[in-house]
C-alpha cells in the first residue's frame, strides 16, 4: 500500500461532502453538514468560525479520531487519493505520525508528564521507519533545534513540565515533524500562549512549512492569524463551510453574509467607538439540535428573505471568477457588498471628568516559599512595582499585559482582596490602600465592582440569575423592601438587554455571552463608580465580544463610569479605551492616552507587543518582531530592567545600563512616559509598526 | 526532599506518640485496673484491697507518668509489699532491685507482661505478627496482580463490555466485607452439609468430607487450608483497587497525551503499556498502601473467623482477656504499620511522579 | 404439616414481602413518569446500574418501614424444636395463628432466621444513614473553613484528622465500646477534690456524694457532647449567613433551629432531656458515636479537598469582591456547587458504615447481645457455621445486598452528575 501512485499536482487531501454526526442517548446531534475542502501540495488552509461550528471536529474526521459517539455518516476524505473513511485500524495507525501529524491547543496536556521529551519524539520514527534508538534520538535532537529551541541536549532529557509553555508548543510541533508528515492539521495552536511568544511559534509554523514543503490544516477562531500563515481560508457556521477561497480574496470581496458580520463585529484599526462603533451579529449561535431549515445564519442575517432563504438547504455556489472561491448563499449575486452598513448608530463621546482613582507608587510583594516540599527558604515575588496612575470619571482606562505582568493582582489589591505592601490608592479622596474589603464600608464596596473574565465561572451555577443579582442589591443595601429589590433586579436585566425571564433561569441555561451580561448587571447593582473589567470578552466568541464590549460602553456612558480594562488584546484596547498603561513583569513600562502608545515613540515592549497581534485587515502592513524566548518568571526576575532579557533595542544604550539599573520613568511631551533607557533621539526616531496602505 | 522526609518522619513520631498515648490512657482507665486487680489477684478482693492493689503494682500514679514508664523514659516504679518483698517494673519480684536497669519501657525493648500468654509480650507477639506476615504475603501475592490486572482492563476501554463485566464484579467485593465473604465462602467450599463439598464427596472427587478447610493453622500452610483466608481478604481489597485503578486508567486514557500517542500512529498496545500504565499506576499506589489500615481490619476478622493464631487474633485476644501490655503492644505495631506505609505511599508518589520529583 | 421445597420457599418469601413489591412498583412508577422533572434524581432513571442500585437500596427501605407487615414471627421468640432446622421446617407445635414455616430455618437459639433477617433490615437503616449523615455535618462544618482559610486550622485539623485515620478501626472500636469505658465517667472537678471524694463519687453506693462535686461524663459520652453538638452549629450558621441582611427572619428562623436543636442535643447527648422524648440508649450512642467519629474524619478530607478547589473560582472572588462574610461564601457559594461529589460519597459512606456496623456486631460490640441486626446475627452463626450455615449465611447475603445497592446507586449518580 505505498503512495507512488500519488501524482504531486493533485490535492493532498480532498474532503467532499462529509457530514457527522454525533450520537447520544436522546438523539443523533449533527455536527458537520456536507462538507468539503481541497489542500493542495504545500498550501496551507485556514479553517476558521467560532466555537461550536465544527472545525475541530473536521479535524479529528481526517485523523478519523471522533471518539466513541461521533461517526462520519455521509461523504469521503481522500488523503493521497486514499480514501481514510474506509481504512482500517492498521491502515491508519501507519498514516497517523508519519503522513498527517496533529498539534493541539494545550502543549503540556499533549506531552507525556511521565516520559522525556527525547522519547515521546524518537518514538515516531522508531515506530513507522523501525529506526534505531539511537538514530532516532539523534534525529529528535537535530528536529528541536529545527524548532529553535536553546540547548537541545539538555531539552531531550528534560520531562515535560520542566519546560515553559512556549518550549512545550515547540515540542509539540518537533513531534509532528519527527516523520516528515505531508499533512500537518493545527488545532488552535498559539490559543494558550501569550501575544509575543504566539508570533515565534506562527514565524516557526510558517518556516517549516516552506522549508519541508507540508500542506497545513490550520484551525483557528482567529481571522488575523488565518491571514497570517494560510493561503487559502474556509469560513465554518454551525457545522457548515459557508465561504471558501483564497485568504485576501475572501478578507477583501467577501461573498456570504456571515464572513461580512464576522468582519464588521472585530475591531480593525480604523474602528472607534464613539465614531465607527463595531456592529455586533444579532441573536445567538444555534444549538447544534436547533439549527433553523434552510440556512443556517438565516435568523441572524440582515439579507434575510422569508420563503427564500429558509425554504430548502442550500449548497455550496462557486463565485465565476475567483480562485476557487465558493459561497453558501443563494442571494450572494444580488447583494450591494460595498454598501456601508445601514445601520451604524453613531455614538456621542462621553466627556471625562474628575478624577476618582489615583493611584501612587503603590507596591505588592508576596513571600512565597520555594521548594516543592515546603522547606527551602521564602522568596519575594515583586507583583506590582511602583505602580502609579489616575483614572477620570467617564473614562476608560487599559490596563495591557501578557500573563505574569501583574495585571490581576494590581486589580486585587484594588477591590482589597489583597493589601497593598506600599504606596496609596485614593478613591474619591479617601485612602483605601491598607483596607482589605471586610473593613470598606457598603459605599465603598458598592462603588468599586468588577468584572469576571470567565463567563462559566463567574455565576454560581447552583443560584438562579435573578436570586444572585438579589443578593448584591441586599449587600449594597439598595432597595427597602424584597418587592423593591425584585422590580431593580429586573431593571437591571433590562439594562443588560436580557430577557426578564431570565431571573428565573439557572447560569447552566445560558450562553457564555449572557452570562457575561449577567456579570455586568450584578456589578453594576450597587450602582458601581469604578468597574475593574478583567479581560471581560477575551473568552468569548468576536461575533459576542462586539456586542458586550458595546455593552459595556453603553453603560458606561450613562453612568459616567470609571472603567479599568484589563486585556491583552491590543485591537479591542485600540478601540475602546481613552488611555492605555502597558504592563510587564509588574513594571508599567508606558502609559499615555491610545493615540499616544500606539503611535511611536514606543516603549520598546509595546513596539514588540503591537507587532506581534495579527490583524485581519490585508491593507494594514505589518512590521514584524520576533521577541526571543519566553517571558521570564515573577519569582526570578531578571536584574536592571525587566525587559532587558528579550529587548531589540537593548545595543543602542550605552553602557550595560539595562543590565544594572531600573530605568527610569521619562515623560515625553503630551504627559507620555515611557520607562526606558533609550535616549530620547533613538525614541524619536522610531519607526510605525503598523501602517495603513493607501486605498 | 531531604527536608520533605524528615518532616514526615518527624510527624509520623508525633502522631506515634499521641496514638499510642491515647491508647494507653484508654487501657489504663481505673475500671480496666479494677478488673485486671480481680483477675490477677482475687475475685472476691473488697474495693479498698483493689485500690491497694493497683498502687502496689505501680499502676497508682498520673497517667502521664506511667505512660512515661511503660515507653522507657521515666525510670521504672518500685516499691516494697506488706509482706516485704521488694517489686517493681524492672525486675521480677523477690530479686535484687538494685541489679535492675533503671528504665524498662518498650524503647528498651521491654514490652511487659502478658496475663493471656503468662508471659513477655514481645516474644510471643513477635511470633504472631511472623504467622501474619506469611497470610499477608500471600494475600498480596493474590491482590494486588488481580486487581491491577482487572483495573487496568477495565480502564483500558472504558464503556466495553469487558470493563462491564469487570467493573461489576469489583462493585460486587467492595460491597461484600471480609465476614460475609468469609462465611459465604465456607459455606460454599467448606462446609460438609451445603455448598460444593458434599456434592464433590459423593462424587468421589475428594477424599475427605470437605473441599477447602474453614480453619487455618501458622503451623500447617497447605493450599487447602490457606485458599479461603486469603481469598476472604484479598477479595474486598481487589475490588476497591481494581477501581481506582480502573478510574485512573480510564482519566489517563482520556488524556490528551493519550490522543497524541494515538495519533502519532502508536499502537494501542504500545499506547497502553508505554504511555497509559505509568501515569495510571501512581494514584492506585498510594490506594494500596493506604489500603493497609483496612487490610488490618480484615487480618483481625479473617483470624477470628478461621481460628489463625496470628496478630488479629491476639488483639481479639488482649481486647477480650483485659490484657493490657498484649493490646497496648498490638497498638504500637499496629500504628506503626499505618504510619510507616502512609510514609512510604508519600515518598513513593513523590518518586513515581516526576512532575512533583523535580520541581 | 410438610417441610417445603426450594421453590415453595422461594414463592412463599416472595409473597411475604408483597407489600415491599407494591412499594416498589409504585416508587419506580412514578419516578419514572416524571424523571424530567426530577433533577439529579429523575436522571438516575436513565441510567440502568442507578436504577438497579436504587432499587436494591429502596426494597431495603421498604422492608425496614414495613417490617411489622412481613416478620412471619417475633423476632426473639424462641420455639421449643426448632433449633437449626433448615431451610422451611414446618413449626412444630404451630398454633391457631402461627406462620406455618420457618422460611430461612432457625438459629442456634430455635429462633426464626427470616424474621429476623427482615428486622435486622430496621435496625441497621435506623442506624447507618443517620450515623453518616452526622459524619458528614461535623465533616462539612470543620472542611469547609479549613480548606477555605487554609493556615494553621487546617494544619491542625488535618494533623487531627490523620491521627484518628491512622487508627485501626477494630482497636477504636475495642477502645470506645468495651463495657469498662462505658461505665467509667470522668469527673470534671477531681482535680479541685480530695480523694475521699472522688472514691466516694465512685463508689456505687453512694447517695450522699455532691451531685454537682461528681459531675462526670463517660467517654463516648463526651465524644457525643462534642460531635452532636456540630449539626446545630452548621445550620445556625447557615442560617445566619444567608438572612443577616434581614435580622427579623434570621432571629426567626436561628431562634428556631437553637430551640429544637438545643432540646434534641440535651436527650440525645446527656440523655437528659426534660421531656423525655430524645433519648438513646447507651450502647447505641456508643456504636452510633464511634461510627460518627470513624467516618468524620474522611468526609473532613473529601470536603477540604472540594473547597479547595472550588475557592478559586470567579463567582468566589464575586462574592468576595461584594463583601460577603466568609460563611456565606463558604457556605451558599460553595457548598452547594460541592454537591454531586458529595451525595455520592453520601450513598457510598452510608454502605461503609453498614460495613462498620456488621464489623461491630461480628465482634460481639454491637447494640444488644440479642439484636436482630445483621453483623451480631453473623456473629451468632458463625459458631454453627460448618453445620448450620443458614444462620449466617441469610444475614450476609442481606448485608452484601444493601451494600451492593448503595454502591450501585452511587455509580449511577456519579456517572449521571458527570454527564453534561
Amino acid at each position: 500500500m505505498a503512495d507512488t501512485t500519488w501524482d504531486p499536482s493533485k490535492p493532498i487531501l480532498e474532503i467532499e461532502n462529509l457530514s457527522i454526526s454525533f450520537f447520544t442517548r436522546l438523539r443523533e446531534i449533527p455536527a458537520v453538514m456536507d462538507f468539503s475542502c481541497t489542500v493542495m501540495a504545500g498550501e496551507a488552509m485556514g479553517l476558521v468560525g467560532e466555537s461550536g461550528c465544527g472545525k475541530s471536529t473536521v479535524a479529528l474526521a481526517v485523523m478519523r479520531d471522533l471518539g466513541k459517539n461521533g461517526k462520519i455518516v455521509a461523504g469521503s476524505i481522500k488523503f493521497k487519493g486514499r480514501d481514510l473513511t474506509h481504512m482500517n485500524d492498521e491502515e491508519l495507525r501507519q498514516i497517523r505520525g508519519s503522513e498527517i501529524a496533529m498539534i493541539y491547543q494545550e502543549p503540556m496536556a499533549s506531552l507525556n508528564p511521565a516520559m522525556k521529551v527525547g522519547a515521546q519524539l524518537a518514538e515516531v520514527p522508531m515506530i513507522h521507519s523501525g529506526m534505531s534508538k539511537e538514530d532516532a534520538w539523534k534525529l529528535a535532537r537535530q528536529i528541536v533545534a529545527d524548532v529553535r529551541l536553546p540547548d537541545p541536549d539538555r531539552i531531550i532529557n528534560a520531562y515535560p513540565h520542566q519546560l515553559s509553555g512556549g518550549q512545550q508548543q515547540r515540542i509539540v510541533i518537533a513531534m509532528a515533524l519527527m516523520a516528515k508528515p505531508a499533512l500537518l492539521i493545527l488545532d488552535e495552536p498559539t490559543t494558550a500562549l501569550d501575544v509575543t511568544v504566539e508570533a515565534g511559534i506562527v514565524d516557526l509554523v510558517k518556516d517549516l512549512g516552506k522549508k519541508y514543503g507540508t500542506s497545513m490544516l490550520f484551525i483557528s477562531h482567529n481571522l488575523g492569524l488565518v491571514m497570517d500563515v494560510c493561503d487559502r481560508i474556509c469560513v465554518m457556521y454551525s457545522g457548515e463551510a459557508v465561504e471558501t477561497g483564497n485568504v485576501i480574496e475572501v478578507f477583501d470581496k467577501m461573498r456570504h453574509p456571515y464572513t461580512q458580520a464576522l468582519f464588521r463585529s472585530i475591531p480593525l484599526p480604523g474602528a472607534d467607538k464613539n465614531a465607527r462603533p463595531l456592529i455586533s451579529i444579532p441573536g445567538n449561535f444555534p444549538l447544534p439540535h436547533e439549527r433553523p431549515s434552510g440556512c443556517n445564519f438565516g435568523p441572524r442575517c440582515d439579507y434575510f428573505q422569508a420563503g427564500r432563504c429558509d425554504a430548502r438547504d442550500i449548497p455550496m455556489d462557486p463565485v465565476p471568477g475567483g480562485d476557487r472561491h465558493a459561497s453558501r448563499c443563494l442571494r450572494w449575486s444580488e447583494i450591494d457588498w460595498d454598501a456601508p452598513p445601514a445601520k451604524r448608530a453613531v455614538k456621542e463621546k462621553a466627556p471625562i471628568g474628575r478624577v476618582v482613582l489615583k493611584m501612587e507608587d503603590l507596591k505588592k510583594y508576596y513571600a512565597i516559599s520555594s521548594g516543592a516540599f515546603g522547606g527551602g527558604e521564602k522568596k519575594v515575588v515583586k507583583a506590582n512595582e511602583t505602580l502609579s496612575f489616575e483614572a477620570r470619571e467617564g473614562e476608560t482606562l487599559a490596563i495591557v499585559g501578557e500573563s505574569g505582568c501583574g495585571k490581576s493582582t494590581f486589580a486585587k489589591v484594588l477591590m482589597g482582596l489583597e493589601t497593598a505592601t506600599s504606596g496609596s490608592i485614593m478613591l474619591f479622596d479617601e485612602n483605601v490602600q491598607s483596607t482589605p474589603i471586610q473593613k470598606r464600608n457598603v459605599d465603598t464596596v458598592s462603588s468599586v465592582q468588577m468584572v469576571f473574565q470567565n463567563p462559566f465561572d463567574t455565576l454560581n451555577p447552583s443560584m438562579t440569575v435573578g436570586r444572585q443579582i438579589i443578593r448584591a442589591l441586599e449587600i449594597f443595601k439598595q432597595g427597602k423592601s424584597d418587592e423593591d429589590r425584585q422590580n431593580r433586579m429586573l431593571e437591571l436585566l433590562d439594562l443588560v438587554k436580557l430577557p426578564r425571564a431570565f431571573a428565573e433561569r439557572m447560569p447552566r441555561q445560558l450562553s457564555g455571552g449572557q452570562k457575561q451580561r449577567v456579570g455586568i448587571a450584578r456589578a453594576f447593582a450597587g450602582g458601581a463608580k469604578v468597574v475593574v473589567a478583567d479581560e471581560p470578552v477575551s473568552a468569548l466568541d468576536v461575533s459576542v465580544q462586539a456586542a458586550v464590549t458595546d455593552l459595556l460602553m453603553d453603560i458606561q456612558r450613562e453612568n459616567r463610569t470609571t472603567l479599568l480594562f484589563i486585556s491583552h488584546d491590543l485591537s479591542i484596547v485600540r478601540y475602546l479605551s481613552d488611555r492605555v498603561l502597558v504592563m510587564y513583569l509588574g513594571h508599567v513600562v508606558e502609559t499615555g492616552t491610545t493615540d499616544q502608545v500606539f503611535q511611536p515613540p514606543y516603549h520598546p515592549y509595546t513596539e514588540a507587543l503591537l507587532s506581534a497581534v495579527p490583524i485581519a485587515d490585508t491593507k494594514v502592513i505589518r512590521k514584524r518582531i520576533v521577541l526571543e524566548g519566553d517571558i521570564p518568571s515573577a519569582v526570578n526576575p531578571p536584574p536592571g530592567c525587566p525587559f532587558q532579557t528579550r529587548c531589540r533595542w537593548k545595543a543602542q544604550v550605552p553602557g550595560g545600563l539595562c543590565d544594572r539599573e531600573v530605568p527610569p520613568m521619562v515623560t515625553l511631551e503630551g504627559g507620555h512616559q515611557i520607562k526606558c533607557h533609550l535616549s530620547r533621539e533613538i525614541l524619536a526616531e522610531m519607526e510605525p509598526v503598523i501602517k495603513v496602505a493607501a486605498e | 526532599m531531604l527536608i520533605f522526609v524528615v518532616r514526615r518522619l518527624g510527624l509520623m513520631l508525633l502522631s506515634a506518640f499521641v496514638l499510642t498515648f491515647v491508647v494507653f490512657y484508654l487501657t489504663n482507665l481505673p475500671p480496666n485496673l479494677e478488673k485486671l486487680a480481680r483477675s490477677e489477684g482475687s475475685v472476691r478482693m473488697t474495693d479498698e484491697a483493689v485500690a491497694q492493689w493497683i498502687i502496689d503494682n505501680g499502676h497508682g500514679g498520673s497517667v502521664l507518668g506511667r505512660y512515661g514508664q511503660w515507653l522507657g523514659v521515666v525510670p521504672g516504679w518500685s516499691n516494697v509489699d506488706e509482706k516485704g518483698v521488694p517489686r517493681g517494673r524492672c525486675f521480677a519480684a523477690g530479686t535484687d532491685p538494685a541489679l535492675a536497669p533503671r528504665y524498662c519501657g518498650i524503647l528498651q525493648g521491654d514490652w511487659g507482661y502478658s496475663t493471656y500468654f503468662r508471659g513477655p509480650v514481645l516474644p510471643n507477639l513477635g511470633e504472631k505478627l511472623g504467622a501474619t506476615g506469611i497470610l499477608m504475603l500471600w494475600v498480596m501475592i493474590v491482590m494486588i496482580p488481580t486487581s491491577l490486572l482487572i483495573g487496568i482492563l477495565a480502564g483500558m476501554r472504558e464503556g466495553s463490555r469487558t470493563d462491564r463485566v469487570l467493573s461489576t464484579f469489583s462493585i460486587a467485593t467492595t460491597a461484600t466485607p471480609e465476614y460475609v465473604s468469609g462465611v459465604v465462602l465456607v459455606a460454599l467450599l467448606a462446609s460438609p452439609v451445603t455448598g460444593l463439598s458434599p456434592l464433590l464427596s459423593e462424587w468421589g472427587l475428594i477424599d475427605g468430607k470437605i473441599l477447602f478447610q474453614g480453619a487455618a493453622s501458622p503451623d500447617r500452610i497447605t493450599f487447602w487450608s490457606f485458599t479461603l483466608p486469603v481469598l476472604t481478604i484479598a477479595l474486598y481489597g481487589i475490588g476497591y483497587i481494581a477501581r481506582m485503578t480502573r478510574a485512573s486508567m480510564t482519566e489517563v486514557m482520556t488524556a490528551q497525551y493519550i490522543r497524541t500517542a494515538r495519533l502519532k500512529g502508536v499502537g494501542f498496545r504500545q499506547v497502553v503499556l508505554r504511555h497509559a500504565l505509568r501515569n495510571a499506576l501512581i494514584a492506585p499506589f498510594t490506594v494500596i498502601m493506604l489500603q493497609f489500615p483496612w487490610l488490618l481490619n480484615g487480618v483481625v476478622i479473617v483470624e477470628t473467623l478461621f481460628n489463625y493464631k496470628g496478630f488479629g487474633w491476639t488483639l481479639v485476644v488482649a481486647a477480650g482477656n483485659n490484657d493490657i501490655n498484649l493490646l497496648l503492644g498490638c497498638s504500637v505495631v499496629a500504628v506503626f504499620v499505618v504510619l510507616v506505609t502512609q510514609l512510604i505511599s508519600d515518598i513513593g508518589y513523590v518518586f513515581l511522579n516526576p512532575r512533583i520529583r523535580l520541581s | 404439616m410438610e417441610d417445603l421445597s426450594y421453590t415453595a420457599i422461594l414463592v412463599r418469601i416472595l409473597a411475604q414481602l408483597l407489600p415491599v413489591w407494591i412499594a416498589l412498583v409504585v416508587t419506580f412508577a412514578l419516578s419514572v413518569s416524571f424523571k424530567r422533572r426530577l433533577g439529579l434524581y429523575g436522571k438516575l432513571f436513565d441510567s440502568p446500574v442507578g436504577m438497579i442500585g436504587f432499587g436494591m437500596v429502596m426494597f431495603w427501605v421498604f422492608t425496614a418501614i414495613l417490617a411489622d407487615m412481613i416478620v412471619t414471627f417475633d423476632p426473639y421468640a424462641q420455639f421449643s424444636g426448632m433449633r437449626n432446622v433448615p431451610l422451611g421446617t414446618a413449626l412444630a407445635g404451630a398454633t391457631e395463628g402461627d406462620y406455618s414455616h420457618f422460611l430461612l430455618g432457625g438459629d442456634s437459639l430455635a429462633r426464626d432466621v427470616f424474621s429476623r433477617m427482615v428486622m435486622g433490615a430496621r435496625s441497621v437503616l435506623s442506624i447507618a444513614p443517620a450515623a453518616t449523615a452526622f459524619a458528614f455535618m461535623v465533616g462539612i462544618t470543620l472542611g469547609v473553613p479549613a480548606g477555605y482559610f487554609g493556615g494553621r486550622f487546617d494544619t491542625g485539623l488535618s494533623f487531627v484528622a490523620n491521627l484518628v485515620l491512622a487508627f485501626p478501626v477494630i482497636l477504636l472500636f475495642y477502645l470506645l465500646v468495651t463495657p469498662e469505658i462505658v461505665d467509667h465517667k470522668i469527673l470534671f472537678f477531681s482535680a479541685f477534690l480530695p480523694d475521699a471524694t472522688e472514691l466516694a463519687c465512685r463508689a456505687k453506693d453512694s447517695v450522699t456524694a455532691d451531685t454537682f462535686a461528681c459531675f462526670g461524663l463517660s467517654i463516648p459520652t463526651m465524644l457525643a457532647a462534642v460531635l452532636f453538638i456540630f449539626p446545630i452549629i452548621f445550620i445556625s450558621i447557615l442560617l445566619n449567613a444567608r438572612f443577616f441582611t434581614n435580622p427579623m427572619k434570621r432571629n426567626l428562623y436561628v431562634g428556631v433551629v437553637l430551640v429544637i436543636g438545643l432540646w434534641a442535643y440535651s436527650g440525645l447527648a446527656f440523655n437528659m432531656d426534660p421531656l423525655g422524648v430524645w433519648s438513646m440508649e447507651p450502647n447505641l450512642l456508643n456504636v452510633f458515636v464511634s461510627v460518627v467519629f470513624v467516618n468524620a474524619p474522611t468526609v473532613f478530607r473529601i470536603v477540604r479537598g472540594i473547597v479547595m478547589d472550588l475557592k478559586a473560582r470567579d463567582y468566589v472572588a464575586a462574592g468576595q469582591t461584594r463583601g460577603e462574610g466568609p460563611w456565606y461564601i463558604m457556605l451558599w457559594e460553595i457548598l452547594p456547587n460541592a454537591r454531586g461529589p458529595l451525595i455520592v460519597d453520601f450513598c457510598l459512606r452510608i454502605g461503609y458504615t453498614t460495613i462498620l456496623l456488621g464489623t461491630l456486631g461480628f465482634f460481639g460490640l454491637g447494640v444488644a447481645p440479642d439484636s436482630p441486626d445483621w453483623g451480631s446475627t453473623i456473629d451468632e452463626g458463625r459458631k454453627t457455621l460448618n453445620m448450620f450455615p443458614h444462620a449466617a449465611v441469610v444475614p450476609a447475603l442481606a448485608l452484601m445486598s444493601l451494600v451492593l445497592g448503595l454502591n450501585l446507586l452511587a455509580d449511577g449518580l456519579r456517572e449521571e452528575s458527570l454527564r453534561d
